[in-house]
């Protein structure tokens, strides 16, 4: 697929800050080995080669790719989220369901840029269908609970992310063909306010925003995070179709999202008795470590566009 | 074995792991012990068709072909696509679930297999797990192994989560994490009763079990 202009200064960017950060994560790592927290920050950065060079190999595949990369994040994330929830043999059918219809149909509709359906499949469709089918199992023990579990799961892994690559098909004036830069910036104002307010808190945390539900959010981290990545979505306004006023209220409210995205994640990895979703992603924990941030930035960031941007 | 039986066997072995890993996406806990090539036996919970693809999924290429599961014979010692898993993709060491007069001694056959040098996968609880206790009364080979071969390493293996991705009944998995937690290797002590090594054998599995989140 043909990369619109942009993505090129924007690949070097970010190519050029992961050098950095190698450079820097190396020297800390021969100043002072031992540390489990610098070991820690060098699996991270490792990881995020990994997680980049992904992202643009689906970039070059295009539409297609970005789509089935989603789709895999969604698998794993789904597969994590139910691994913790109390299923019993009676959901067999149901969780089935989920992972060989759901999921697939979802990003089938996507793909094919149904948005009437893909935005109403799982929160109508499947909202009441799989309670049907748990039911017909005749198995009432704890169901509210196991089906609340069930849908949440479905609506957080599979509907919420799915949202990143429907971006694709948003009908905007004078931005066709240049879609892919919209996950780009999405990806890197959440994913940048996730690195800043790490840095930030490791650097300066000192109060906690809320010590019930995490040890690592700081108010330092939040602000200073949340402020230095606001300011990158509005550095970045030229790859969107925003102006750069625009694009600074766009990163501000996709910023504010994905930290409490990661608050709500948090408070569900504390009531589960985790500390980290999964073990799939080296320094990161799981994939729902990495993608709760984006989980309820995309959404959000995707109607805001829509509603003020498409013809 | 025929050469294109051979690869049709080392082919679906690949399928399996792939098939394990996906839909597990299984990770090794080598928490006692290293993956080193010594003769072990691997002994393990049992709660799922799975588990021994699970163990063998884990371990390293190397050592997946020197470690034969103990499998029941009229199960897996068949003609058909069973008895193709059990003998030419897992080499399993086939043994009677009821000794008989005229059959070799299932102990006896796998003695023999652990005198030939492999390393074995084996379940003492003798059957699968379909109860809510975690872990069922051990039989007693585990500790006639032991003393018959005291050279070898017993390695706990416990395997979670298995039970709730492929449940009783149903044979389409449902995806959900597993992992597979080795523990340290034991030996039979010197005059160590068999009750009382099968009492450390059970409890040193049960250890290993994880904090079930979804008790």
């Amino acid at each position: 697929m043909i990369q619109p202009q942009e993505m090129i200064w924007l690949s070097l960017g970010v190519a050029g800050v992961l050098i950095v950060a190698t450079a820097i994560g190396q020297g800390l790592a021969r100043r002072d080995g031992a540390n489990p927290v610098i070991e820690n920050l060098n699996q991270r950065i490792f990881a995020w080669w990994v997680m980049v060079g992904l992202l643009a190999i689906a970039f070059l595949f295009g539409k297609g790719g970005v789509t089935l990369l989603f789709a895999f994040a969604s698998f794993s994330a789904l597969r994590e989220f139910l691994t913790l929830t109390p299923t019993r043999r009676g959901d067999h059918w149901a969780l089935l369901a989920v992972f060989f219809i759901g999921l697939p149909v979802q990003y089938y509709l996507v793909w094919t840029d149904w948005y009437g359906l893909y935005s109403i499949f799982i929160p109508v469709y499947a909202f009441l269908i799989l309670p049907i089918i748990a039911a017909l199992s005749g198995d009432s023990t704890r169901f509210l609970e196991r089906i609340a579990f069930v849908q949440w799961g479905l609506m957080i892994c599979v509907f919420c992310v799915s949202h990143v690559p429907a971006l694709l098909s948003l009908p905007i004036l004078g931005f066709e063909g240049k879609q892919l830069l919209l996950i780009a910036y999405l990806v890197i104002v959440v994913q940048g306010s996730d690195v800043l307010q790490y840095v930030f808190g490791k650097l300066m945390g000192r109060r906690k925003v809320a010590p019930a539900l995490s040890p690592s959010k700081t108010w330092e981290g939040l602000l200073g995070g949340i402020a230095s990545a606001t300011a990158l979505g509005a550095a970045l306004w030229w790859i969107t179709p925003f102006s750069p006023l625009q694009a600074a209220g766009f990163s501000f409210v996709i910023c504010v999202m994905g930290f409490c995205g990661g608050l709500v994640m948090s408070a569900i990895k504390r009531d589960r008795g985790v500390k980290d979703w999964g073990p799939m992603i080296e320094g990161h924990g799981g994939m729902l470590d990495r993608l709760g941030s984006v989980i309820f930035a995309a959404p959000i960031f995707f109607h805001m566009t829509r509603y003020w941007f498409t013809v | 074995m025929s050469l294109l039986t051979y690869m049709a066997a080392r082919l679906f072995a690949m399928g399996a792991v792939g098939l394990a890993r996906f839909v597990t996406g299984v990770r090794p806990d080598w928490r006692g012990c290293q993956p080193q090539a010594k003769q072990r036996v691997y002994f393990a919970n049992h709660a799922s068709h799975g588990d021994f693809v699970l163990i063998w999924t884990v371990l390293p290429n190397a050592l997946r072909a020197a470690t034969r599961p103990v499998a029941a014979q009229d199960y897996w010692g068949g003609d058909g696509l069973r008895g193709f898993i059990g003998r030419a993709v897992f080499n399993a060491v086939l043994i009677e679930r009821i000794p008989s007069q005229d059959k070799p001694h299932p102990l006896d056959v796998i003695k023999k297999a652990l005198a030939e040098g492999c390393s074995l996968i084996l379940f003492p609880e003798g059957t699968r797990n379909m109860g809510d206790a975690p872990l069922l009364p051990f039989k007693s080979g585990l500790y006639h192994l032991a003393s018959a071969r005291p050279e070898a390493e017993f390695v706990p293996v416990w395997i979670d989560n298995l039970s709730r991705v492929m449940p009783k009944g149903h044979f389409l998995p449902i995806p959900l994490l597993c992992s597979v937690t080795f523990g340290a290797p034991m030996t039979l002590r010197a005059g160590e009763s068999k009750d009382v090594f099968l009492a450390r054998a059970r409890a040193a599995l049960l250890a290993l079990k994880p904090n079930g989140v979804c008790a």
